[in-house]
């Protein structure tokens, strides 16, 4: 004969991969969103111990205190190149790089292209908060048009500016990439599916199948000057449509662990 | 090991390898492209890190992470390409992390040419990157000693957690010469007090180059200080000829040292009291030395392959006790022996017909 | 009883009200008569009728990991097992 009994668990609390330290980030911002979700993936793929992170130049500097694994700071753009370096003697480590839309899409381009045309396993985390944030709100590569800046005063003209960059896509496109996908943190259901590729994107590098970015569509609440449910509403009515969410690279071992 | 003809570039790469380097990062500039390309067969042989990286300023954060990792980690480069890693000299000096950095020097400003210069002394020995620090610096002056200096720089860079400069220029990369290299050294784990290799066990490591707080970041930089300030004391090196009873000490570094030898050579033989002071550490200074002969000398002539930067230093060390004269050629332009006797020679006659020192 | 309950760690909270907008029960508000130590006003379970279900989409909402979920998880035992543990 069974008896039911009632007990309370804990059902949700901080992940051992994200240090008991409060934050810097502004009210609302996403970036928290975003160290959690790595962290929890951290914890459940039971890596934290050979994980090496490396935090950008952006808000996310202190990444470093954040996460509690081992750490190095990148000069602005240079993570990949820096992580390259990392993986190549360490190869048995799992080796990230955590980086926002200026150190990533503007002056880190050359970094991120050819450490993923070269396949270089290591997971790239993207936040694309269509601004510089740390710099107090200059256009971004991805800024939209039509976007005030402090560098866009009147809003983004493409006649001088040219137009945002994709990096999902044009990452895509490079033979050496093996799993490049896009989601977002608006709500509670796309952070959910974004921890799922957070997490394929980890299990491609344990794999050793190749490079695998997530680029996350974040928010900036206060160089966009929103509130922080404005902010959330913005990136779903304005940067869901210009940076569609979907995996745009998906090789097909990658395929597989999907499937597991 | 056996002597052989090797070139200069080739004997840098494998006395790296013989000094244990696991990394090497690099991009393809002349004069000393063949150090990347001896890498790029040899380090995948031994099972050792080789990428070639899409530009300089990749290769220097490549060696700043796989340095992070704990390993001997290098990248070479020559003039242009060196200005292009001084962002990432600046952040490996802050962060106390080991590193040699080869530059085969060559004709410059701007794009320059690919002939031998020294016109990279002050980025090399002032301004390898922003802030307040100064790298090691090594030149040698000939394939030999291009050989011993890479292991000296590694541990160099290994005992004082720094950035170590070999400092040739083009001619030394290219010229062959025979030499020996030193036994293979075994790969060896170092630096798991600090190294980035997984928190397994223990708190993270954080390395980083970043201290928003300006006291913090004062007391960081009086740290390097002291460090550089025992670096200084402790391992300045340098060499010398001739100059027990000279009059006049020809002073040159690198390529120019070894040719004013030549013409130093010529002026004993022409009887003038002649000697050469050569600097091996640009950085330290061989300053103890050279303020010592100041004492004793009535000049200095400082040959360079620039239009004077050395002297600088040269200047400083001599303390205004004597003149400091200068004889440069640049743009890549080689001096020969004669050219420099030729100016031994004047400078000397000059000096003989003043009065004599106190 | 409710069948689930959070803790709000109010000295982190930065009072973004992401948790009170994402609450599918409507049982989370920001105080109004205390801000914490960084002069925010704290998000703070308020649930008399015992509506919170330990869904934690709370907790996946907030950027600042200040919500710990609990809730009330059937166990089955057996009566034996149970008996010797007694």
């Amino acid at each position: 004969m069974t008896i039911s009994a009632v007990e309370e668990k804990v059902v949700y609390q901080r992940p051992e991969s994200l240090s008991d330290v409060p934050t810097h980030y502004c009210p609302g911002c996403t970036h928290g969103i975003a160290h959690r979700l790595v962290a929890e993936v951290l914890d459940e793929l039971g890596v934290r111990e050979r994980t090496i992170g490396i935090a950008p130049v952006g808000c996310s500097v202190f990444a470093y205190k954040y996460f509690n694994v081992d750490s190095a700071v990148a000069a602005h753009g240079r993570a990949p190149a820096m992580a390259t370096g990392i993986k190549r003697v360490l190869p048995d480590r799992v080796v990230f790089t955590y980086q926002g839309d200026g150190d990533l899409a503007a002056i880190g381009l050359a970094e991120i292209v050819h450490a993923a045309t070269r396949g270089e396993n290591i997971t790239t985390i993207f936040i694309n908060n269509a601004i510089y944030g740390m710099t107090g709100g200059q256009m971004a590569p991805t800024t939209l048009p039509g976007q005030h800046t402090t560098s866009s005063p009147g809003g983004r003209d493409i006649e001088i500016t040219g137009f945002p960059v994709r990096m999902a896509e044009l990452l895509a496109g490079l033979t050496g990439t093996a799993y490049v996908a896009r989601r977002s943190l608006h709500n509670v259901k796309e952070i959910n599916r974004a921890k799922k590729a957070i997490r394929t994107a980890f299990e491609t590098q344990l794999a050793g199948l190749g490079f695998a970015m997530v680029e996350l569509l974040s928010s900036c609440p206060t160089n966009w000057h929103l509130s922080p449910p404005e902010a959330l509403q913005w990136i779903e009515d304005y940067m869901v449509p210009y940076y569609p969410l979907g995996d745009y690279k998906v090789i097909e071992p990658v395929q597989d662990l999907m499937k597991r | 090991m056996a002597v052989e003809l090797m070139k200069g570039n080739v004997a840098l790469a494998e006395a790296a390898i013989c000094a244990g380097v696991q990394a090497y990062f690099g991009y393809p500039i002349t004069p000393q492209t063949e150090l990347l390309e001896h890498m790029a067969k040899r380090m995948p042989e031994l099972g050792r890190a080789f990428v070639q990286a899409e530009s300089e300023v990749a290769a220097i954060n490549m060696v700043y992470g796989a340095a992070c990792a704990g390993v001997r980690a290098m990248t070479s480069s020559s003039s242009p390409g060196i200005s292009l890693m001084q962002e990432g000299f600046s952040y490996i000096a802050a962060s106390e992390v080991p590193c040699v950095v080869v530059d085969v020097m060559r004709g410059g400003p701007g794009l320059g040419n690919i002939q031998p210069s020294q016109s990279d002394y002050f980025q090399l020995t002032r301004s390898a990157g922003h802030g307040d620090y100064h790298a090691i610096a090594l030149a040698p002056a000939s394939v030999q000693e291009a050989i011993d200096l890479m292991g000296l720089a590694f541990d160099l860079a290994d005992k004082y957690r720094h950035l170590v400069f070999v400092v040739a220029d083009g001619l030394i990369g290219q010229m062959m010469e025979p030499a020996e290299l030193p036994p293979m050294q075994p790969i060896t784990r170092r630096h798991d007090d600090w190294a980035l290799t997984g928190a397994d066990g223990r708190a993270p490591h954080v390395i980083t180059s970043l201290q928003l707080n300006a006291p913090d970041l004062e007391a960081l930089n009086q740290r390097l200080q002291a460090k550089l300030r025992i670096i200084h004391d402790t391992e300045q090196r340098s060499t010398e000829m001739l100059t027990d009873d000279a009059q006049l000490v020809v002073v040159g570094f690198g390529t120019a040292g070894r040719i004013a030898q030549t013409a130093v050579q010529q002026a004993r033989r022409e009887g003038m009291k002649v000697g050469l002071f050569r600097p091996i550490t640009l950085w330290p200074f061989p300053e103890k030395r050279l303020s010592a002969l100041a004492d004793q000398v009535s000049a200095f002539l400082v040959v360079e392959m620039n239009t004077g930067q050395m002297i600088e230093d040269v200047r400083l060390a001599a303390g205004g006790q004597v003149p400091v004269t200068f004889y440069g050629r640049t743009g890549g332009v080689v001096p020969v022996p004669e050219e420099i006797y030729d100016a031994i020679r004047d400078l000397y006659r000059k000096l003989q017909s003043r009065p004599a020192r106190e | 009883m409710a069948k689930g309950r959070i803790e709000i760690n109010e000295a982190n909270c930065k009072g973004c009200t992401l948790c009170m907008i994402a609450c599918p029960q409507h049982v989370i508000q920001m105080a109004t008569d205390r801000v914490n130590v960084k002069g925010y006003y704290p998000a703070m379970l308020v649930d008399p009728e015992g509506k919170c279900t330990g869904c934690a989409i709370c907790a996946v909402a907030c950027p600042d990991v200040c919500i710990t979920v609990y809730r009330q998880v059937s166990v089955r035992q057996s009566q034996t097992a149970a008996a010797s543990a007694g």
